[in-house]
């Protein structure tokens, strides 16, 4: 493993240190829409903690919150003790160094090879020999499968596959944080399952601290150690997965159990049914 | 937005000059992104191929169509007053001083200026430019400087190929086809073209037209929405407003320099 | 660093596209037939400069001998004061006279030297005033009807 001396250096302790990432009191929002409203949550050193909730319910804003791409109105949003927030632009660029992110579709650059994309961190931030460079993307491709899809293009490969090299290419400069914007939306099961796989080696494997949002119920459940589901702005659960999946809330009900009607509401704000159906509704046109 | 509604007028006048505010911090970080192009040259050189040499084509070609019409009207006209060795001189003060730089940039617009703002605005829309943040490597450095900067170089060069390529068909069409006096034909030009007042002022004008063609299709890829639809309005965008600036610039120019 | 291949293909185009101004400088323009040598100053003054610009030049005998620099009016003697910088391979006698001409019909004026008979040639910083003035078509037009008018005055005086 590489190591760099930078400001925002994060320390690798066992689960008893302090959290790696911490929201406390935080609010965010565009405009007069209000995403988070005082939402305080832990991420625990080394483990794999899965973000869920409904849809819009602010998991990518956290991430966003997280990675510095956002500024909260309120609260703080602490790395390893930092405030994201309160960094400089260099600061914060030294802090983007030591994690990783994985984008949903894998936002690989479309204008490069594979081996390319996964050489791009190195090339931009070490002044490794070619030869070192090739070495080291040839081992994250291996690790993550790909090694013999080093000279496709991007437009060439999978959805599958593209997260995965998105995978190695995140992993690259060996960080101590990952973040995984919903890894297994969309993929088949073979694909799912190696997924999961591969997130809970490299996780215990290399002592890596990751957060995974994520809409699939089963295998996020299987895989995570810490569950966190967000409401509307609010934290409305926060364990181990057995004891999420046995909370009487009934956000978390609805949503653990997968149920139409709850809290979220299966209908759309609208006119009533008297309005569009009944004798005094006007019909013009289909609307 | 309903006129009528003095807040909805505030906001509207709000978010346009939000809009200049932030097309101006962009374009001074372009400036100021010389420095990282520097350091990385390849960079610089892949985007003047990109720019440069693939629109040399059809600057070549429509120079010389552009040169033989000049050369053929300009006969027509030129001859009614027993002038027509004066073609020369006319088919190069036309070039060098206007046509040569506003065609060009008319047409790097629409070449060039499109494939920037959708690679660009596609970029966006794959969410590249976000996952290139995130390794902590700024993209206006890395993806928006170089081309600019290429642009500012590749403009000029081009506009001097069209010139003198539209020379050359305006004395194919004058010498070979019509049998003006090749002598006179250069001899006139010569003594009616001054290299600071025609060449270099066409030279500055296109250096300018390269400025705002590039810059205006920078600015679009960048602030594009992130859809299919968003990206082709924005390419749309690029054309129309590089278009019209470079005309409007070509008149405040040619007011500044060719005064009397 | 190695060249790559678009290494190749730039430099093709940078220097067609140098080649280009190149030509149209030197085809086009006028860049061969200017002068860079510093030449001598000399000040002639006009009663009338008629439309005579600064860059316009000073031919003798039809060739290119220097040009006009700068224009300024003189509140002492209420002439025009021509700045004219001549090529430094030329000497004019002391007496040459500086007329302002038009070149063809319609033309752009320039100003004409015409050689004296003096053995001293003119110097660096000298002043001429051995000049002619642009013609002006209201005199002209006034001359002419003056003219017109005395000529028919005169036969009747004859009578």
């Amino acid at each position: 493993m590489m190591t760099m001396p930078d400001v925002a250096g994060f320390s690798m302790q066992s689960s008893a240190s302090p959290p790696l990432v911490e929201l406390r009191h935080v609010t965010f929002g565009y405009g007069d829409r209000t995403i988070l409203r005082d939402v305080s949550l832990t991420i625990p050193r080394g483990k794999v903690t899965a973000l869920m909730g409904a849809s819009g319910g602010g998991k990518t804003t956290v991430l966003r919150l997280i990675g510095g791409q956002a500024r909260a109105q309120a609260g703080q949003v602490l790395l390893d003790g930092q405030d994201v927030g309160a960094m400089s632009q260099a600061q914060l660029y030294a802090a983007r160094r030591r994690m990783g992110m994985l984008f949903q579709f894998g936002a690989l650059f479309t204008d490069m090879t594979v081996f390319e994309n996964v050489a791009f961190p190195l090339r931009e931030h070490t002044q490794l020999s070619d030869a070192m460079v090739r070495d080291i993307v040839l081992m994250k491709l291996q690790a993550v499968g790909l090694r013999g899809a080093r000279e496709l293009m991007p437009s060439q490969i999978s959805g599958g596959m593209a997260r995965r090299v998105a995978l190695a290419r995140a992993m690259a400069l060996d960080p101590e944080f990952i973040m995984y914007d919903e890894p297994f939306a969309g993929l088949d099961p073979i694909s799912l399952g190696t997924s999961a796989q591969l997130i809970r080696e490299l996780n215990d494997a290399l002592g890596l601290t990751s957060i995974i949002v994520s809409h699939d119920l089963e295998e996020t459940f299987k895989l995570a150690d810490q569950v966190i589901i967000l409401g509307p702005g609010v934290v409305a659960a926060q364990g181990t997965p057995d004891e999420v999946r046995a909370s009487s809330d009934p956000l978390v009900h609805q949503f653990v159990n997968a149920l139409a009607q709850g809290p979220v509401p299966f209908h759309v704000q609208g006119p009533s049914i008297d309005e569009d159906f009944g004798p005094g509704a006007v019909k013009k046109g289909g609307r | 937005m309903r006129w009528w509604h003095p807040a909805d007028i505030g906001f509207a006048l709000r978010s346009k000059a939000a809009a200049v505010g932030q097309a101006t911090r962009l374009l001074l970080r372009l400036v100021a992104g010389l420095g990282y192009v520097l350091k990385r040259p390849g960079l610089l050189r892949d985007q003047i191929h990109f720019l440069g040499n693939y629109s040399l084509a059809i600057i070549g070609v429509s120079g010389l169509f552009v040169g033989f019409v000049l050369g053929l009207q300009g006969y027509y006209i030129l001859q009614r007053y027993g002038s027509a060795e004066a073609v020369g001189m006319m088919v190069a003060l036309t070039l060098l001083r206007e046509l040569g730089p506003v065609v060009t940039a008319l047409l790097f617009a629409g070449r060039a200026g499109t494939a920037l703002t959708a690679e660009i605005g596609l970029m966006k829309a794959g969410e590249q430019l976000s996952a290139m943040e995130m390794m902590a490597v700024n993209p206006i450095e890395r993806i928006l400087a170089p081309r600019f900067w290429a642009g500012l170089i590749a403009m000029p060069l081009l506009a001097a190929v069209f010139s003198a390529v539209g020379i050359m068909g305006g004395w194919i069409v004058g010498v070979l086809m019509l049998g003006i006096d090749g002598g006179a034909f250069w001899g006139q030009m010569q003594s009616g073209v001054d290299v600071f007042q025609d060449l270099a002022n066409g030279v500055i004008k296109s250096i300018v037209f390269g400025i705002t063609v590039t810059f205006v299709a920078l600015l679009q890829g960048f602030v594009a929405k992130p859809t299919p639809e968003g990206v082709s309005r924005a390419t749309t965008r690029t054309v129309v407003m590089a278009s019209l600036s470079v005309l409007a610039l070509d008149f405040m120019l040619t007011a500044m320099m060719f005064s009397i | 660093m190695q060249p790559s291949k678009t290494d190749i293909w730039v430099g093709l185009f940078v220097m067609l596209g140098a080649a280009a101004l190149v030509f149209l400088a030197l085809r086009a323009g006028n860049l061969l037939t200017l002068d860079f040598n510093k030449g001598y100053e000399v000040t002639a003054r006009f009663d009338n400069i008629g439309g005579l610009k600064p860059q316009a030049a000073v031919r003798s005998a039809g060739v290119k001998v220097g040009r006009v620099k700068s224009i300024g009016f003189n509140d002492q003697t209420f002439q025009a004061d021509v700045h004219i910088e001549l090529a430094n391979g030329y000497a004019f006698p002391k007496d040459s006279s500086f007329k302002i001409l038009t070149s063809g019909l319609l033309g752009d004026q320039y100003v004409g030297v015409e050689a004296g008979f003096d053995e001293k040639p003119l110097a660096s910083g000298d002043t001429v005033t051995n000049t002619q003035s642009a013609i002006v078509l209201e005199n002209l037009i006034g001359q002419f009807l003056y003219g017109k008018a005395s000529e028919s005055s005169a036969p009747k005086a004859a009578e």
